[in-house]
């Protein structure tokens, strides 16, 4: 095997044994992205090979003279590209942001720089993360390394493509109704969204500020959880991160869950869903039930109205989130406007793409005087009915299952000019965002050659339980498929 | 459509409001369905963790300089940005 296709819990132990180095992990990486990334399409900023390696280097030289070595050290990440980086292009994947070059770094990146890691770009996503398949980004389509028609599900669709096809050693993302987990589902690796407030959302390009969370994709659990514990934690530069103290995550891996209660949620399996999904979900209880799990059914009555009410919430806090893209003080401005309105209107209409004039119209529609009550009040109230619902169910349950998507990946086009039908991809996500708890998708099983994913979701701010059941999982599972990167339309040729 | 089109500040071509029109509608006949749920006695949500008035010391501290804040700038000149003219 070759380096880049190991893990960083593989990857670590080399390094402190001396068997590899910095070096040699991101020359190996560097490759598989020269050599694959044309066709997958994940990077739209490559950091030059030599700045790569010049820190890889460092790295090393430090390592050589240190008796401490740090898991992420020297570990290649990819960034979603709504993730500020000083000095280095952030577009969100719109043409609004085409020449912006933030003058900060988001709290993430300088938290992943203290621990050495090296960035080895910035990848696609669905611009300013709305949509589940990636190609809704003004500047290219990403394909998924399982199978290059179809797509690698979204928001963060270009992280999961390049963990998934060995390019990075890990990736960061932005989950705001299942942005990590479904990528992460559709390309057979891990997501996790945290709950909300343990990760700063300083620097990350917002959406909707209520749901955001950037969070992990990676390998595996124990990377997961590696990653979990450098980026969590308060942050002065966001008030809404949660001053708590952050456990070691991977310290509490034992992959013991006997006697642990899990309940599987009836609204987020059967009707509808692709049928090799629901086999998979049962083989996934049963799997737990083995483990020592008790397993029960239960119901959250509200979740039918999750998917609506977050297609409120969401567009609304969008709609004003967007409003600072007025061609004033960075981004694109139309070269054609005399008064201010005209500039801002041009402007606007210019630099976003097809989905985000749809959500702001949706948002601004949600907020407008008349129907604010009708919509958004409305919308927020069933927030609260969701919420109880979770609260009850935690009251008697450790972790949640549901399967992380009712499909396995999409073709790509299949639902671009479908925007409900692309909605209705995050149904099982969706209601994590809305009550803040955090959530995991692991792979649990392949349907015609593609992977599936299974959701945990857990209590707010139990990552420890919620990663400890996924490694358990995982174990048991023994996930070890890989993508082929094949090529349907080569065959028809 | 072109009421809420100019509340975003969003110039839409009329095939754009059709297009749009049409899909909104279809988005807002699945959205409806939350107006069945008897809401009369439930507090909204804003925000699903409760963290209640984040208070911090009122201290000056280094922040953006004045050139790496116009750096992005479409238009600037003497130390602002630049905006077509207003009155």
């Amino acid at each position: 095997m070759e380096l880049n296709e190991l893990a960083i819990s593989r990857l670590f132990p080399m390094r402190v044994m001396n068997q590899t180095n910095a070096t040699q992990i991101c020359e190996a990486f560097l490759a598989q992205i020269e050599g694959r990334d044309d066709k997958i399409k994940a990077f739209l900023h490559r950091v030059d090979a030599d700045e790569v390696l010049e820190a890889a280097a460092a790295v090393d030289k430090h390592a050589a003279a240190s008796s401490e070595l740090v898991p992420l050290e020297g570990m290649p990440v990819a960034l979603k590209d709504n993730l500020c980086t000083i000095g280095m292009p952030t577009t969100c994947s719109s043409k609004i942001l085409k020449d912006y070059v933030p003058p900060y770094n988001a709290t993430v990146v300088d938290r992943l720089a203290d621990q050495k890691a090296i960035v080895a770009g910035k990848v696609n996503m669905d611009e300013f993360a709305f949509g589940s398949s990636t190609e809704s980004s003004a500047y290219q389509v990403t394909a998924n390394p399982w199978d290059l028609s179809r797509v690698p599900g979204g928001s963060s669709g270009g992280s999961a493509a390049a963990v998934a096809a060995d390019m990075a050693a890990f990736a960061l993302g932005s989950d705001t109704g299942g942005s990590i987990r479904q990528p992460a589902s559709f390309c057979g690796v891990v997501g996790l969204k945290p709950t909300y407030g343990l990760v700063s959302r300083y620097g990350l390009v917002a959406f909707a500020s209520s749901l955001d969370q950037i969070g992990p994709i990676t390998k595996n659990v124990i990377d997961c959880a590696a990653v979990l514990e450098i980026i969590a934690g308060k942050d002065p530069a966001d008030s809404t991160s949660v001053d708590r103290e952050i456990p070691s995550y991977t310290g509490k891996l034992n992959g013991k869950i006997e006697g642990l209660k899990v309940a599987v949620v009836k609204e987020l399996m059967g009707h509808g869903f692709q049928k090799e999904i629901n086999f998979a979900l049962d083989n996934a209880v049963l799997l737990f039930e083995q483990l020592g799990a008790q397993i029960e059914y239960i119901s959250l009555p509200h979740l039918e109205y999750a998917l609506p009410a977050y297609y409120i919430i969401g567009p609304a806090e969008a709609s004003s989130n967007l409003a600072r893209f007025d061609g004033v003080r960075y981004g694109h401005r139309t070269a054609d406007a005399d008064d201010m309105l005209e500039m801002y209107m041009k402007t606007r209409a210019e630099g976003f793409g097809a989905e985000a004039k749809r959500r702001i119209m949706l948002g601004t529609y949600a907020l407008s005087a008349g129907y604010y009550e009708a919509y958004y009040g409305q919308a927020l109230k069933i927030r609260t009915l969701i919420i109880q619902d979770f609260e009850k169910a935690f009251a008697d349950h450790d972790i949640l299952l549901s399967p992380t998507c009712p499909t396995t990946a999409f073709k790509q086009g299949e639902k671009l000019e479908d925007p409900l039908q692309m909605y209705l991809s995050d149904i099982c996500t969706i209601p994590a965002n809305l009550a803040g708890i955090p959530a995991i998708s692991v792979p649990c099983g392949v349907a015609s050659g593609l992977p599936v994913g299974l959701q945990i979701m857990g209590k707010h701010f139990d990552e420890v339980t919620l990663l400890n059941a996924a490694f358990a999982f995982e174990r048991a599972f023994g996930w070890n498929l890989k993508p082929m990167f094949r090529d349907p339309s080569a065959k028809e040729k | 459509m072109k009421h809420v089109a100019l509340l975003a500040r969003l110039e839409l071509s009329d095939e754009e409001l059709d297009y749009f029109g049409g899909q909104l509608a279809q988005i807002l006949e699945h959205i409806d369905k939350i107006s069945a749920v008897d809401t009369s006695n439930v507090e909204p949500t804003a925000h699903a963790v409760e963290v209640t008035n984040v208070f911090r010391e009122d201290e000056t501290t280094p922040s953006l300089s004045q050139d790496e804040a116009l750096s992005n700038a479409p238009k600037a000149e003497s130390g602002g940005f630049v905006v077509p003219k207003i009155v």
